[in-house]
């Protein structure tokens, strides 16, 4: 094509040196200095900000976001697996209609999915109203941890069924007949043929599930309450609620590099099976 | 058996899926605020979403912006894809993993980045903020839309034009745009809907009075569960149906048309 046409791309790269690169820069600045004053000229270079990090309050954060977000990431895979091997083998005419029915709710607003669940798990809430009229006491079902991981895995769970699906219906059937063919059953097949051709899809499903879990602040301040912290909501308190924004870069810099760390691990898995090679 | 057992949980999934949406618009028309009784039949929230005036600004804006944002980004990104298909092998690279920053980002993240860019250039939050936010995390979607069919075109095209006396920007508009087309569609509609259904990023880089639909049912939510929510959750979810509706027509035609042989 012509070389002139090269320019085309050059508005966009002033936009993105503007817009992405700076912003994070200014992160990354901010994350090193302290707050004494905040003018830029006088920033002092420290690393307190890193060091308060490690106070067991927030050190506590950390774990229980991952935690919270490798059960959703767990409970999003063994619900969906089923779900997208049950899609990959309907008949192809039914197949587009299931598969459309399972994106639909993807399609309506994440808050309006999760204001719903408020809505059901609420002290005077479908569950509860339910267990009033049939005399029994209330539970508390909001503003808990079960409640975040429902959330989490109700927004999530296309997440991990269509990489999963995506593999499953593009996997040469001619090795699932073979395996039988030569005398494995249904188990052996899968434990030993379907399942790690599917491993890709897995590991797909599992970075694009524990990527938002870990890093929602919606789910877990709706379905979590005030009182739950969450690297999400620890973000948004120090930058919108304490104004303390060196500490906040620095909560937001190690959240950055949690999830580089784990895709590039996850991605480490998928290169030693398919030879592929990739930078995210 | 094996199918009884398939069938079930499938209905199950579907259950899970779809109740709490059910809820939603089924509450939307009870006529009582605790949700435990059933107080009748009743327009009565529809009504009150209509006259709430947080609401109405609040639609405004979530369509002008993710109207101005896709369009802007289609546009940006459909030129950066242009012309990153020429770049060489390093410099394509290294703006394509730059591109890529917005999207593997965590929201919060680039909400809070744009945030910072903003307030340290003296920039009052609010309306031009949250539009530049947005198109800002809508061009890298276009650019990975539309570069894959400029990848798949027959650059022979191009070159019979150019050697039949085109110019370079005649062989563009007539030759290259047209074959990429349904990428920028994707493009776009990828932009729009992301756009409209933005809050986390809209929530760090919006201010004084400025606010989309997410970010009103956020803070609506926040002080409790409210019936006027359902109601607004009820037409959002039709708007999503039909515009559902319109996209799957206009690909069952593009399907049909391509059975036929023809172009789009």
């Amino acid at each position: 094509m012509n070389k002139r046409q090269k320019f085309f791309a050059y508005p966009y790269g002033l936009w993105m040196t503007l817009f992405i690169l700076l912003p994070i820069l200014l992160v990354f600045l901010y994350s090193i200095t302290s707050k004494d004053t905040n003018q830029i000229k006088t920033l002092r270079f420290t690393l307190d900000n890193y060091r308060k990090f490690f106070d067991p309050l927030y050190i506590n954060v950390i774990i229980r976001s991952i935690n919270l977000a490798l059960i959703s990431t767990f409970f999003c895979l063994v619900i969906g697996y089923p779900v997208a091997y049950i899609i990959s083998t309907t008949n192809l005419k039914k197949r587009n209609t299931v598969l459309l029915l399972f994106i639909l709710p993807m399609w309506m607003n994440m808050l309006l999915r999760t204001y719903a669940w408020m809505t059901i798990l609420g002290n005077n809430g479908l569950i509860n109203s339910f267990l009033n009229m049939l005399g029994l006491p209330s539970f508390r079902l909001l503003y808990n941890n079960t409640a975040i991981v429902i959330g989490m895995v109700y927004n999530f769970l296309p997440f991990m069924v269509l990489p999963i699906y995506t593999v499953l219906s593009k996997m040469d059937m001619k090795l699932v007949e073979a395996s039988h063919d030569l005398g494995a059953d249904h188990k052996t097949t899968f434990l030993r043929v379907i399942f790690p051709l599917s491993l890709p899809g897995v590991i797909s499903g599992i970075i694009m599930v524990f990527m938002p879990a870990v890093s929602s602040f919606v789910i877990p301040r709706l379905l979590g309450g005030n009182r739950s912290l969450y690297i999400g909501t620890l973000i948004e308190n120090l930058f919108l609620v304490t104004g303390d924004w060196h500490f906040g870069s620095s909560v937001a810099i190690i959240m950055m590099l949690i999830i580089l760390a784990s895709m590039s691990i996850l991605n480490r898995f998928d290169v030693d099976k398919e030879g592929g090679a990739g930078l995210w | 058996m094996k199918d009884r057992i398939k069938k079930l949980y499938m209905s199950l999934v579907f259950v899970f899926l779809y109740a709490p949406i059910a809820v939603l618009v089924i509450y939307s028309f009870n006529d009582s605020t605790s949700r435990g009784t059933w107080g009748g039949f009743t327009l009565r929230w529809y009504a009150e979403l209509l006259s709430d005036r947080d609401i109405k600004t609040a639609l405004y804006y979530t369509v002008v912006v993710a109207l101005l944002a896709a369009s802007i980004s289609t546009i940006v990104g459909t030129f950066t894809a242009i012309g990153l298909y020429s770049f060489n092998k390093m410099p394509k690279a290294i703006m394509l993993n730059l591109n890529y920053l917005p999207v593997v980002n965590p929201d919060v993240v680039t909400g809070l980045a744009l945030m910072i860019l903003y307030l340290s250039a003296n920039m009052r939050l609010g309306f031009l903020s949250m539009l530049l936010s947005h198109i800002t995390f809508d061009i890298p979607y276009v650019i990975l839309a539309v570069l894959p069919k400029l990848k798949s075109m027959n650059k022979h095209i191009t070159e019979a034009a150019l050697d039949l006396g085109a110019t370079p920007m005649y062989a563009l508009r007539k030759i290259v745009i047209p074959e990429i087309m349904p990428g920028i569609i994707t493009g776009f509609l990828i932009a729009f809907t992301l756009s409209i259904d933005d809050f986390v990023i809209s929530f760090f880089t919006t201010g004084s009075g400025v606010t989309n639909l997410s970010i009103v049912i956020y803070s609506m939510a926040r002080r409790g569960v409210k019936p006027t929510i359902n109601a607004l959750s009820t037409l959002m979810l039709g708007a999503v149906l039909i515009l559902l509706f319109l996209i799957n027509k206009r690909s069952s035609l593009i399907d049909e048309q391509k059975n036929n042989g023809g172009f789009i």
